[in-house]
Order: structure tokens, then sequence, then C-alpha cells
């Protein structure tokens, strides 16, 4: 059983400062994420259009966002014309609650997963354990992250943060089918687990998933996956149910045309991804349950500048440019959204209450290089700034910035400021006491001039 | 030609050498240069720290003081985006605050920007036999797009050897108060930074902006690497006769 992250204690600085020693983790995270990258911008740079596709994908989700209302009620209305069950939950205890009882009311104990952000953010599988429902995750990372204990650390690749290595270890360890002369090489390991889910696809009557897409006019839901595993729950176990952010669906299946460019290449760095599938209420004989997720969203669509947020479609672009993730580390947000993408969304989801919430806008040197490979163009450092207006501020901080921006609106009071520091140049010590030794712990100071530039200009200029 | 230099508050208190190279350089290349005694701070590091409030009381000071100069001239990529890609989200549609910026951003060049676009001159006759890398620092890079202006500027410089600097548009770790809030990624960052700068074997690391300098070129001396900074600026005013410190 994966671990969850709510309610985890800390902050981002502390968190990070952890992780910057951790050598292995920093080794695996560059190498993984400049991988990706690398990938990513290949098949990117390929398409003359990829400006216009981005543009293409803000449009449709900004429109889609305008009226969710009625695209909710229409996708709402499909599906349930095709035979499937619409479940509305505002919050993670309502959609637990859902779907532990439709899990129930079929009498089995278990259920097979399709890799799904939203149940993670929700945490299903430890709501349904505290009901005596095991949750199988079956995506290759999730498994891996689910067996060691683990959380995950990345949106797409949620156990980046482990080689192959420790990979094998933890199959060995805690997979009670695996072969005991298992050796780390990838083509093994992934044969270790295929036969360990073989056995839980064909012994499974119900599965949860989640979708990336929701197609209102036709009621169709949408998964995109490399593995296979997902269309496996999809399609064998008897019901099926499925737990979406409200913010998932899209007007018409046209739109899908646009979004299956943007999500591959963003988030595999492939052209194409190897398994789309696509289902539409009971049509395929299964009994079809959607649970439509609230959870914090539309308080998110109720910001001017942060509901951007809510036109991510989790193609993890974002973390692999970011230099601080790289760095840091999925852990170290406390979410299961790290990155970019949730230093935003996690703070306008949960609300900045505790310490981590609230040092999360500012897990971010605001370089931009997160908003310049978003498919979907949302402008993540505007958002972060935003949010950093709103988050709260200590009391000394905040008196200082007080005392910064008088001395600073004014000529007179800067150039005094200027000149006392001229006088105290040589007191100066090289390493600053306090909160002041955040910058001296690892940098030199520069030298105080012997005098300011106003100064001189006056003088000679 | 007339100019308004905006020094910026970090240039103006701890970097003045820079402000000193812009002059003569502009002068250098037949501007007139202007410097607004008014002038403070863009307010930068208030909005993007959480302090708006105060940030738009020093970017409407800003807009005041440099309000009917044809062009302003600043040293720095990073305050020059902030004028011309943050003040209009500062401000509501429609109100003075937002003429005022929409008369005053647009006339905000980065140095580079205005030698190369505005005075249409790559080369400014400067001299400077150095092993040089070149930052691109992120609000010039990603900000204002300002591409290979500084390259450019930087090839017609004579006796320069131009190296280019491995992971060079990868963030340095500066992020304004990012530097102090988030300390051990900002050198984790920063520390990658000066392993790529290392392996160009350059004596001088250049960019367009300070208060990168001032992280990078703080581990570059803490680290004894003997590598210095230098300001765009200074490199560009550096001549046979007048030599860079």
């Amino acid at each position: 059983m994966s671990a969850t992250f709510i309610g985890m204690p800390g902050n981002f600085p502390k968190n990070s400062a952890q992780a910057v020693q951790n050598s292995q983790l920093r080794y695996n995270l560059r190498k993984a994420t400049h991988t990706i990258r690398g990938k990513r911008a290949s098949v990117v740079g390929e398409l003359p259009d990829w400006q216009e596709l981005r543009a293409a994908g803000k449009a449709i989700k900004d429109e889609t966002l305008r009226h969710l209302d009625r695209y909710l009620l229409q996708l709402e209305e499909a599906v349930t014309a095709a035979g499937g069950h619409v479940h509305w939950a505002r919050d993670a205890a309502e959609a637990n609650r859902i779907v532990a009882g439709l899990v129930k009311a079929t009498g089995e104990r278990e259920v097979v997963k399709v890799k799904s952000m939203a149940t993670q953010e929700i945490g299903l599988n430890e709501a349904l354990a505290a009901e005596g429902i095991t949750a199988y995750e079956t995506d290759l990372a999730e498994l891996i992250v689910q067996l060691g204990d683990d959380f995950p650390s990345h949106i797409l690749v949620p156990a980046i943060h482990r080689n192959r290595a420790e990979i094998r270890e933890i199959f060995l360890d805690r997979m009670e089918d695996a072969p005991p002369g298992l050796t780390d090489e990838p083509a093994a390991l992934a044969e270790a687990a295929r036969v360990h889910l073989r056995e839980r696809f064909l012994r499974s009557r119900v599965a949860v998933s989640g979708a990336n897409f929701m197609i209102a006019e036709t009621g169709t839901l949408v998964v995109l996956e490399s593995e296979g595993n997902g269309r496996m729950c999809l399609t064998l176990p008897e019901t099926l149910i499925s737990v979406v952010g409200i913010e998932k669906v899209l007007p018409t299946w046209r739109d899908l045309e646009v979004f299956l460019q943007l999500l591959p290449r963003s988030s595999t760095g492939e052209r194409m991804n190897p398994y789309t599938s696509t289902w539409t209420g009971s049509a395929e004989g299964q009994d079809f349950h959607l649970v439509l997720l609230d959870n914090g969203r539309t308080d998110v669509l109720a910001d001017e500048v942060g509901r951007q947020a809510l036109r991510c479609i989790r193609c993890s672009a974002c973390l692999n440019v970011c230099p601080v993730y790289e760095r840091a580390g999925g852990h170290a947000y406390g979410s299961v959204y790290p990155g970019p993408i949730g230093a935003i969304l996690t703070p306008q989801l949960r609300g900045m209450g505790s310490e981590l919430d609230a040092s999360l806008p500012y897990a971010s040197s605001l370089c931009g290089a997160c908003y310049e490979v978003c498919p979907v163009a949302i402008d993540i450092p505007e958002v972060l700034v935003d949010l950093r207006a709103k988050a709260p501020h200590g009391a000394a901080e905040r008196a200082g910035m007080r005392v910064a921006g008088w001395v600073l609106n004014d000529q007179a009071r800067l150039a005094a400021a200027q000149r006392a520091a001229t006088r105290l140049r040589g007191l100066v010590p090289r390493r600053l006491p306090g909160p002041l030794s955040a910058w001296t712990d690892t940098r030199d100071l520069p030298d105080i001039p012997e005098e300011s530039f106003r100064d001189w200009w006056e003088r000679e200029g | 030609m007339r100019v308004a230099l905006f020094i910026t508050c970090v240039n103006d208190t701890l970097f003045p050498g820079t402000g000193k190279a812009v002059v003569s350089l502009l002068r250098r290349l037949g501007c007139e240069v202007d410097f607004p005694a008014a002038q403070t701070c863009c307010g930068q590091m208030h909005v993007n720290t959480g302090y708006r409030e105060e940030g738009v009381r020093l970017a409407r000071h800003f807009t005041e003081v440099f309000a009917g100069y044809d062009a302003v001239v600043a040293p720095s990529g990073s305050c020059a985006a902030m004028v011309r890609e943050q003040y209009p989200k500062l401000v509501r549609p429609g109100s003075r605050g937002a003429a005022a910026v929409a008369a005053v951003a647009p006339k905000v060049y980065e140095l580079s920007e205005f030698l190369v676009d505005v005075l249409k001159v790559e080369d400014v006759g400067a001299y400077f036999p150095h092993r040089v890398t070149y930052h691109p620092t992120c609000h010039s890079l990603r900000g204002l797009r300002l591409g290979d202006r500084p390259a450019r500027l930087l090839r017609n410089v004579r006796g320069l050897d131009l190296v280019p600097l491995p992971g060079a548009e990868e963030c340095c770790g500066f992020g304004g108060t990012f530097a102090v809030k988030n300390p051990a990624v900002s050198s984790a960052m920063g520390a990658d930074k000066v392993r790529g700068v290392l392996d160009t074997g350059a004596e001088v690391l250049c960019a367009a902006d300070n208060s990168c300098l001032m992280h990078i070129g703080g581990m570059l001396g803490r680290q004894r690497t003997g590598v210095r900074v230098m300001h765009l600026a200074e490199i560009l005013a550096s001549t046979e006769e007048v030599k860079a410190s």
C-alpha cells in the first residue's frame, strides 16, 4: 500500500535541502529528466505548427472551462444515455465513499487500477483499504511505488526517483511471485511485473480508472497509456469505475485531434502513445460508473489568474524541464502533483493553511522554462507570483519588505541607505548571521562599492 | 539620440561600474545619456516575493519618472522584463495606471536590444583580449527573448574568445529571494552552473544581469575558481585605450 501525502509535515525548503544531498536521487533524476526533456524537444521540434496546436489546446480548454456547467450536464446526459451511471463528488471523502460503496455492491474485495492522478489525489487506495478492499496498481511505475510503500514523485513516471537496481530489490523483497534469479535488466524486470500482473487482470472483476479526457457530445472517456495494462483493466473486469476531475471534459470528439498530438509529444516524447482506449457508457456490456470529482476545482475556477491551472493535461513536461524539480525531487512537494504544476495546483486545491502548502508558491526561481514547454500555455510563473501575494508571510519578512519598500520608494532615502552601506563596507563579515546566512553559506558577498552610481553621476556624470 | 538610463537599484547600490560602463559605451556611440535622479527600483523583488502593494507603488513611481523619454535603457534583462512583461499584469485594464504603463513599457530596452535593434550596431568598437563564456539569464532568454543579440555583440569584440557554455539555458538558481528562501536548491543549481562555466576554461563569465552574476560569482569566488564575472556592458565599454578593470 503506498503512503499518502495528506498531512505531510515540513516545508519545501527543508524537504528539498535533504533531497539535494542525496547523490543517488540527484543522479537518477538528472539522467531521467534530461532524457525525457531531449525526446520531447526533438518530437516537438519536428512539428512546424506546434505553437498553433498549443494555442488551439489553450483555446479549447478555456472555452470548455468558461461553460463547464453546460458541458458537464451534456456529458452526464450522454453517459447515462449510453447505459452508464454518473455520480457527482464534491470532495475526496464523498468520492471515496461513492467508489467504496460501488465496489462493495459487487461483493468483491479487490480492484485493479489504471494509473490515475485523480484517485491518488483523493487517497482512494487508503480509503478502500479502510473498508477492507484491496486496490492493486497495475501501471508498472505505480506498482513499484505501491510495493515499496513509497510516495509517487512524478506525474508520468511516479518511480522516477528509483533506478533499476532499486526496483530489482523492491521486487525481490515485496513481490511474492518474483523469480529468485531476477536481474536488474529492464526486460527481466518488466517480465516479472507482467507475470505478476497478468494473474491480477484475469482474477479481478472490478477496475478503477481515471481518464485523460471525457467527450461531452458522445459521453466517451479516453485513456492514453504506454503499457497496455490500462486496457486490460478497462476491458476485462465486469465493473468499471472511473474517477475523473471535472476539468477533464472536452466539448467534441473532434477536439481530441489537438490533444492526441499535444499530450504524447509533451509527455513521453513520443509522436503517438502506444495505447489509446476509448469507451462510451456500458456499450461493451460492462457496468460503468463515472464519478465526477470537484475536490477544490470549482474554487480554482473562480480565481481569474489561477484558473488557467485547470487547463493542465498532466503531461509532466514542466517537471522534466524544471531545474528546481530536478534537484529537489518530487517528494519535497508533499503532493501527488509535484514540480511547477504542483506548485500552483496543490496550494489552490488544498489552500495554503499548512506550512508545506504555503511554501510551494516559492518553490521556483521563476525561470520560465515550464511556461515555455507547457502544451496548453499555462503561465506558471504568473500564477506562482499571484499565489505568493496571497500566501501568508512571516512577521519579520513582512517588516523587512515594508522597510525596503519605503527606502526604495524615494531617491533621498535610497541615497542615504547607500551612503550608510558605504560607510559600513569594511565591517561586513564574510559570513552573515541569522537568516542572511542563507546567502553566505555557499556564496561570497559582493564588495560594497566606495560610492553608489547615483553619487558618482552627481559628481562626474 | 537622447536616452534615459535606468540603472536599477542593484546596479546603483552594488555595481556602479556597470552603470559607468553603460554611460561610456552609449556616449561613444553618439547618444546623449540622461540619468533621471528620481529613479529608484522597478519593484520586481516586492512583486515576485508576494508584496504586490509595495511593488505597485514602485512601479507607479517608475512610470512617472520615465514618462516622456523616447528610450529607456537598462543594463538588466530581468528589470527590463519586469517593466515590459509584468507591469501590464499589475494594472487594471482601462485604468490610468494601464495607460501610464502602455506609454512607458514599450520604450524600455535591455542594453543589447537597444544596441542591436535601435542603434543598429553589432560592432561597438570594443577590445577585450580574454576567453569569455556567456550565460543567457532566464529573463533575458525566455522573458525578453534576446536571442543571440548579446553573442553577436561579443563576437564583434576584438581579441575576445567566446566559448559556448554547456547547459547555458538552464537557470543559475538565483531567482531573487528564491536564493535565500530555498538556499539548498538555489546552491545546487548554482553548483551545476559553476561546473558548466569551469568546463569552458573561460576566465570571464559574462551576462546581462548582475544579480545572477552576484550569485554565480559568489559561488565561483567562494570556491576560489579564479573565474571572474563581468556584466556585458563592461566588456562592451572596454577599449584599447580604456581597459575594463
